[in-house]
């Protein structure tokens, strides 16, 4: 019993052939869209490196490059089936690899769902990254003079324009690191000196932010210094300014931002899943169809085309049967006790030999 | 004596028409890229409008967008004759039309130059709106409560981090204008009063700049605040200091991504007058090539091809003579009507 049978006239196999070599066509157009669009992510992830910790998230799009890349050979290995499919003399060179085409393009198809999956499920990873990242991005703004970490204010400085946010979780973050190096400190000076004995590390503290965490939409030029003292400015409260300087963390912006990149991306790779499947399927169509012409004795009679070639629990015990085969094969067989020993112990002997 | 006459034969014909019909789809494609080189020109100076006081030129867009769409139809059309010249039934009727053709993309070419000459010489305008536009631009900038001013703090700060500039000339402009509102101002302290009175308009002016001028390649946090007051910062010099704030004013800034994008923009067009000339003189050929076959029944048949019937000087001449005889039709032959009224 036949899953899935369909009757197929000449007409409709050139029909199919045609169809089906357009389709595939397309699905290495979009293999060519899913490899460009691991390189964008992964582009982007790249400029933004030095904010995060590790790379855990790089998977997403290592995999979308490597998927496309194998569905653009996958799909052009299908036009030329199709382009064979209504010649007798040149489909059935196909017919060895075609079992292994089916296989490898379903893998496809399921490793694009796990990457849809995955971009989900790492979220809580680069969150992760990006704290320990711009925690140490904050801890070292101020070492303009350390070799290695000489840009790390410019990096920060400018991400907090671009992304219009301020410290890690919020702009209190700068409240609690030195970030004005020691060597733009005046050390004689009484002001510098209660600072620096207020706490136990002897760092120089300040309710204070950098320049960048200034917000251009606010209606009154940037207040920077003295953020929580209220008599330090005219007409300014603390508790219920909210325009002065960007009221979001960079951590929360930039998850936001990589989150909205690849949720963006999950309908069009759900697509290319869809045209996949549809040329798997059609595929499948085609090969039973011509196969089955082939087989009768005018070609060009009707013939039938299907999913599988018995019902689904048949074609799983079959599978299964083979499987074991297989199996067998390998196990020694109890029968064959005499010679297969006499075989090894040689072989053995000629292994433990040049060992001692 | 034609001007430069070039023999065809039956297989030379059909390469011209094709290799014209592949030039002439391509012009169609550089038509599509004025086109939105107009269109994004056009959205680039409404985005900076509020630098330039609103009252920005925008004739090189709009024309860059006209002769765009021009492009792509005369060539279009262009392309179709070609396509058509092989076949002498469908040539026989587009070959009334080709002399008012040829005449149009003439003087097609003529406003393509004219587009391209007016791209190099606005740049001057846009100087000139820059340099005021800007100086406005940072007197309002602290009338953040003035309706249909408030967002002219928001640009100019966007506009400084995004061009790294400051000021209109330099950062020293800000010195000059009060840029913080009286809204923040306590009046009631002494300080702000002092600065109040020094001046004679009575505004209160600082020795800073806003939050905006700094440059975050400096090593050093930013220093807005008295800049030019040397014993205000622990080890700084304002005279040698130059990566704090931005040192390029915003004007030269501006001026130079605008100015260099009507450079390439005037460069594609003249471009596109040469691409534009080769296509005509392809045509004048393939036209001249198919009327002049001995016999029109046989495609295999010799003929010749030129770009002008006559040589340069008669062409001219003949075209002098014509353009008078026009005139002459519209004057009234005196001695002939005086004869009649008699």
């Amino acid at each position: 019993m036949m899953l899935l049978k369909m009757k197929f006239t000449q007409q409709r196999r050139v029909h199919l052939a045609q169809g089906l070599w357009l389709l595939s066509w397309l699905a290495v157009m979009c293999g060519t869209f899913v490899f460009c669009l691991g390189v964008y992510i992964k582009t982007e992830l790249l400029r933004r490196a030095e904010v995060m910790d590790n790379t855990e998230i790089h998977v997403v799009p290592n995999i979308l490059m490597l998927v496309g890349l194998a569905s653009i050979g996958t799909n052009w290995v299908a036009t030329r089936v199709c382009q064979d499919s209504l010649d007798a003399s040149r489909f059935p060179r196909w017919k060895a690899f075609l079992l292994a085409w089916f296989v490898v393009a379903t893998l496809l198809s399921f490793l694009l769902l796990a990457v849809v999956v995955l971009s989900y499920a790492l979220q809580g990873h680069l969150e992760e990254s990006l704290k320990v990242g711009l925690r140490n991005g904050i801890r070292f703004y101020k070492d303009t003079d350390v070799p290695g970490r000489c840009f790390q204010k410019e990096t920060i400085d400018r991400l907090q324009m671009e992304f219009q946010c301020c410290g890690n979780n919020n702009f209190r973050d700068w409240f609690e690191v030195q970030w004005v190096s020691n060597r733009y400190l005046d050390f004689t000076s009484k002001d510098v000196k209660d600072r620096i004995r207020s706490n136990v590390d002897g760092r120089y503290l300040l309710d204070g932010v950098p320049f960048s965490c200034c917000n251009p939409r606010s209606p009154r030029p940037c207040l920077q210094n003295q953020l929580t003292d209220n008599s330090a400015h005219h007409s300014y409260d603390y508790q219920s300014e909210e325009l002065n300087l960007h009221n979001r963390g960079c951590r929360q912006a930039l998850t936001d931002y990589y989150m909205g990149l690849m949720n963006s991306t999950g309908p069009g790779v759900l697509s290319v899943i869809l045209i996949q499947m549809s040329v798997v399927l059609s595929l499948r169509y085609l090969q039973t169809a011509v196969e089955g012409a082939m087989a009768l004795e005018d070609p060009a009679e009707d013939s039938e085309g299907y999913i599988l070639e018995q019902g689904l629990k048949e074609t799983f015990e079959d599978l299964k049967a083979k499987v074991l085969i297989l199996l067998k094969f390998g196990q020694v067989n109890p029968g064959d006790t005499q010679e297969p020993s006499e075989a090894a112990d040689p072989e053995k002997a000629a292994s433990t030999t040049p060992a001692s | 004596m034609p001007f430069m006459p070039v023999k065809f034969n039956s297989q030379k014909r059909v390469k011209l028409a094709q290799g014209l019909w592949l030039i002439y789809w391509l012009s169609v494609i550089v038509g599509i890229l004025i086109f939105s080189l107009g269109i994004f020109f056009k959205i680039e100076l409404r985005k900076r409008s509020e630098m330039m006081d609103n009252n920005e030129s925008h004739l090189v867009p709009n024309l860059l967008i006209l002769v765009g769409l021009l492009a792509c139809g005369i060539n279009a059309f262009g392309g179709k004759v070609c396509h058509d010249s092989l076949d002498p039934v469908k040539f026989a009727k587009w070959k009334p039309m080709l002399k008012p053709y040829l005449m149009i993309c003439c003087g097609f070419n003529g406003l393509l130059l004219l587009t391209g000459l007016l791209c190099f010489l606005m740049q001057f305008a846009v100087y000139l709106t820059l340099a005021e536009g800007l100086k406005n631009s940072i007197k309002f900038y602290k009338d953040t409560d003035t309706p249909g001013r408030c967002f002219m703090k928001r640009t100019l700060d966007m506009t400084q981090i995004e061009f790294r500039c400051c000021g209109n000339n330099n950062f020293r402009d800000w010195f000059e204008v009060q840029w913080i509102s009286n809204r923040y101002l306590d009046m009631s302290n002494d300080l702000v009063k002092d600065r109040v009175l020094s001046n004679v308009e009575q505004k209160y002016l600082m020795d800073s700049v806003p939050f905006s001028c700094c440059n975050p390649g400096s090593p050093r946090p930013c220093i807005q605040h008295h800049l030019t007051n040397n014993s205000a910062h622990y080890d700084y010099d304002h005279r040698i200091e130059e990566l704090n704030i931005w040192t390029r004013g915003c004007r030269e800034a501006l001026f130079a991504y605008f100015s260099s994008t009507m450079s390439s923009i005037g460069v594609l067009v003249l471009l596109t007058i040469i691409l534009e000339s080769a296509d005509m003189a392809g045509l004048k050929y393939l036209t001249t090539a198919l009327e002049t076959m001995e016999d029109p029944e046989n495609p295999e048949c010799e003929s010749e091809g030129w770009l002008l019937e006559k040589g340069v000087k008669e062409t001219l001449g003949d075209l002098l003579t014509n353009i008078k005889t026009l005139g002459k039709g519209n004057q009234v032959d005196e001695g002939g009507d005086a004869q009649e009224a008699t």
